[in-house]
């Protein structure tokens, strides 16, 4: 799941990427899977000198990024890092036949479920060494993050980023709108704006993961943190009542949603809050590269979804984040350590966030300085976070949430009158597929 | 007719027939046709496209087929676990898009038989009346034949798209109170796919019908106009009659595109609610970080046992016709 569109192109975009997807998944059904193995690095000789790492920064800022940090690592340590850079989407895919075969000392990964499936398939290193090191970088959601079912570290994070209402601030002073901090303020202002002729929520859900977005916030709002990682993982029942009661708020809102959302990428969406013809709009702060306007960018801003339960007021925050793992045999074991170590410092995550300021440090010692008024508001409402969520299909079985989450909440959203049998078929699929090891 | 087998039984005599040549040179004793370096030109030329061929169709093809009977997730091959008929078990009683995968590639079959194949053949028959600029028709009536059909989903989502597209921007239909939603409303998606895949469909019939109609002997149509058929009249009965071959090749054709449609779909909106295709059931649950291999094998073995349903009896039609000539 990409969640980036790096390029700002809001047109219609199933992109290269999900051609290469197409491609890829061809590929796969004609030749095989344990074929594709051999995809892996390039397996030569380790050289001391040299770490290799496998990279799915394909996109022209992301990559560039990355390669400061290496450049960076490189002139401080000597040591080489050998970057095999594939398309986003085809690393995702092919990740698990990757790690199988020749992998990369180094990968690029996101924490969360994603990470720990893996970890727990024994196809990575565990890295407590290189946490003795860094551990002191992070605050404890990060270090909760960066954890195996087991206990052990597998994972550096390097960046990351809220998810959050966003809105225009000339929008809401011309109107007078106040930031909603509950429930009712909030559907409050939802009909206002309906009054005022504003679409009151953009939303566009074409390629089916925002929708997640949205089921996230209005669960652990209601339900609270505990419950989200226990249904992420399979153990809540989607037949609950808790459940339910998050459908049922959704419904609440639902009619004060952009029309006609299922057809509509969440780049078009972003353009209707652009254009001010939509009051706010739940994303994470990536939608920030759809504003291509100076002015428009300034005029941006965001609050956390409103407090449903006050038990559990606005205590959690998602924030998808990205980093690095350490492959099952890394041939060159010591520079891997090292440059993880490097990886895990304030410093690198800098020279990250200098050529790619759409995201925020992971790290809580980082330098703040040079960020913008987004950015800061963004990493104080991810330090203030009791608990961080890593977005549904990050934290749950992929192969659940795409294959049956995605194609449910499309459908609850044209039809949410549905959602019983809904709900009782998501809980039946989801038993088979996470009773399949 | 005759003249055409005439013509054909001495370029099939002048073929020199394998192995001919070295035979001059016949070893003392034991009679060898070939030498041992022909023979093994004879089996790698012979062997390696079989064993490739062997590993690349029926291996993977046999292997998709007991996979479809297990759970796997890809990673090592001890995690495969036998499941029996489970997976086919959830499929057709819990999966709520399966049958309307099943139902939507039935769809697409009928839609591409019942419009542009027609559409194609009328243009065909205008074409073949050699009208003026009839280059330049069929040029452009082909045209999408030629895109990948990626590009067209591309294409059509310009005009397909709710807030932007050409339609809706036409006549107003992005507004709230009178929103179209082509590509999410499950009521409209499957027809605006059609629509577009209709559109390459039909030159592509165009080019086959027009390769028939260029077959059809002269004198078939002198004739009739001598007995004074008009024009339906010797199209319904002289001309139609001799695109036989050419309407077995096209069903055929239109049965594949019905079932590996995937492409255009798959770039218009990957399959969602409306739209959902075997193809797109397949590869969503292959592909991925988790993937559910035997669960995406089992939708697959399915769609094999559709095509052969389709592909036994004209086979067979075929084999039966070819021993009786």
């Amino acid at each position: 799941m990409q969640h980036f569109s790096p390029s700002g192109l809001s047109l219609p975009s199933p992109s290269r990427r999900t051609l290469l997807r197409g491609i890829g998944g061809t590929a796969v059904l004609g030749a095989g899977i344990p074929l594709l193995s051999a995809c892996g690095g390039s397996g030569t000789a380790s050289d001391p000198k040299t770490v290799t790492l496998g990279s799915k920064a394909s996109d022209a800022v992301p990559k560039k990024a990355f390669a400061d940090i290496y450049a960076a690592y490189k002139k401080k340590s000597g040591i080489t890092v050998d970057v095999n850079t594939k398309d986003s989407n085809t690393f995702q895919e092919q990740i698990n036949s990757y790690l199988q075969g020749t992998p990369d000392d180094v990968f690029t990964w996101f924490a969360g479920y994603r990470m720990q499936f893996f970890a727990a398939k024994g196809l990575t290193t565990p890295i407590d060494d290189v946490w003795q090191t860094i551990g002191g970088n992070f605050p404890d959601a990060m270090k909760k993050l960066s954890k195996g079912e087991d206990g052990k570290y597998y994972f550096v994070p390097l960046y990351t980023y809220p998810w959050a209402v966003f809105y225009r601030k000339s929008v809401f002073r011309e109107n007078g709108y106040e930031v909603p901090t509950t429930w009712d303020d909030f559907v409050a202002l939802c009909k206002q704006m309906q009054k005022d002729k504003l679409v009151p929520i953009a939303f566009g859900d074409k390629d089916a993961w925002p929708a997640l977005g949205t089921f996230d916030q209005i669960n652990f709002r209601q339900n609270g943190y505990d419950f989200h990682v226990d249904l992420m993982g399979g153990k809540a029942s989607w037949t609950d009542a808790k459940v339910r009661k998050v459908f049922d708020l959704w419904t609440e809102i639902l009619p004060y949603h952009q029309e006609g959302a299922v057809g509509r990428t969440w780049q078009d969406a972003a353009q209707t809050l652009a254009s001010k013809k939509a009051g706010m709009y739940l994303l994470g702060t990536f939608v920030a590269q759809q504003f291509t306007d100076k002015a428009a960018l300034d005029d941006l801003d965001f609050f956390a979804f409103p407090e449903i339960d006050p038990q559990f007021g606005q205590d959690t925050v998602e924030a998808p984040t990205d980093g690095f793992m350490m492959s099952k045999s890394p041939k060159n074991k010591a520079e891997a350590v090292k440059l993880l170590e490097f990886l895990g410092t304030p410093e690198a995550e800098s020279v990250y966030l200098k050529s790619d300021p759409s995201s925020v440090h992971a790290s809580t010692k980082a330098d703040t300085s040079s960020y913008t008024a987004l950015q800061k508001k963004a990493y104080d409402m991810i330090a203030g976070a009791k608990s961080l969520t890593q977005f549904m299909d990050r934290d749950s079985r992929p192969d659940f949430t795409s294959t049956v989450m995605q194609p449910a909440l499309q459908k609850f959203i044209r039809d949410p009158k549905g959602v019983d049998s809904l709900l009782s078929s998501i809980e039946r699929q989801k038993k088979t597929i996470f009773a399949s090891g | 007719m005759t003249t055409e087998t005439t013509k054909e039984i001495p370029e099939a005599a002048a073929v020199p027939s394998p192995g001919a040549a070295p035979a001059k040179k016949v070893p003392h004793g034991h009679r060898r046709l070939l030498t041992r370096r022909d023979r093994l030109t004879l089996g790698l030329m012979a062997g390696l496209p079989t064993v490739l061929h062997i590993a690349l169709v029926w291996v993977t093809a046999l292997a998709s087929i007991a996979l479809a009977f297990t759970t796997w997730d890809g990673i090592g091959f001890d995690s495969i676990q036998w499941v029996g008929l489970q997976n086919f078990k959830e499929l057709f009683e819990q999966n709520p898009q399966f049958w309307p995968a099943v139902q939507h590639n039935v769809i697409w079959f009928v839609v591409l038989i019942a419009i542009p194949t027609p559409l194609g053949l009328f243009l065909a028959v205008q074409l073949d009346k050699k009208i003026r600029f009839s280059r330049v028709y069929q040029t452009a009536f082909f045209l999408p034949v030629v895109l990948s059909m990626a590009v067209i989903g591309f294409v059509w989502q310009l005009i397909y798209n709710p807030d932007t597209g050409l339609i809706n921007s036409i006549i107003g239909a992005n507004e709230p109170g009178k929103y179209i939603d082509w590509i999410g409303d499950p009521d409209l998606n499957l027809w605006a796919i059609l629509i577009a895949a209709s559109w390459r469909h039909t030159g592509y019939m165009m080019i086959l019908y027009l390769a028939g109609l260029k077959g059809v002997d002269p004198s078939l149509r002198e004739a009739s106009a001598l007995d004074g058929a008009g024009e339906w009249q010797t199209f319904k009965n002289v001309i139609f009659p001799t695109l036989r071959p050419t309407n077995t090749v096209v069903l055929v054709v239109t049965i594949i595109e019905a079932l590996r449609a995937f492409d255009l779909v798959f770039v218009f909106n990957k399959g969602a609610e409306g739209t959902e295709l075997l193809s797109i059931l397949v590869t969503n649950n292959i592909i991925g970080e988790s993937s559910r291999i035997g669960y995406g094998s089992a939708i697959a073995v399915v769609l094999l046992l559709i095509s052969l349903v389709v592909i036994i009896p004209y086979l067979v039609a075929t084999f039966r016709k070819e021993r009786r000539a």
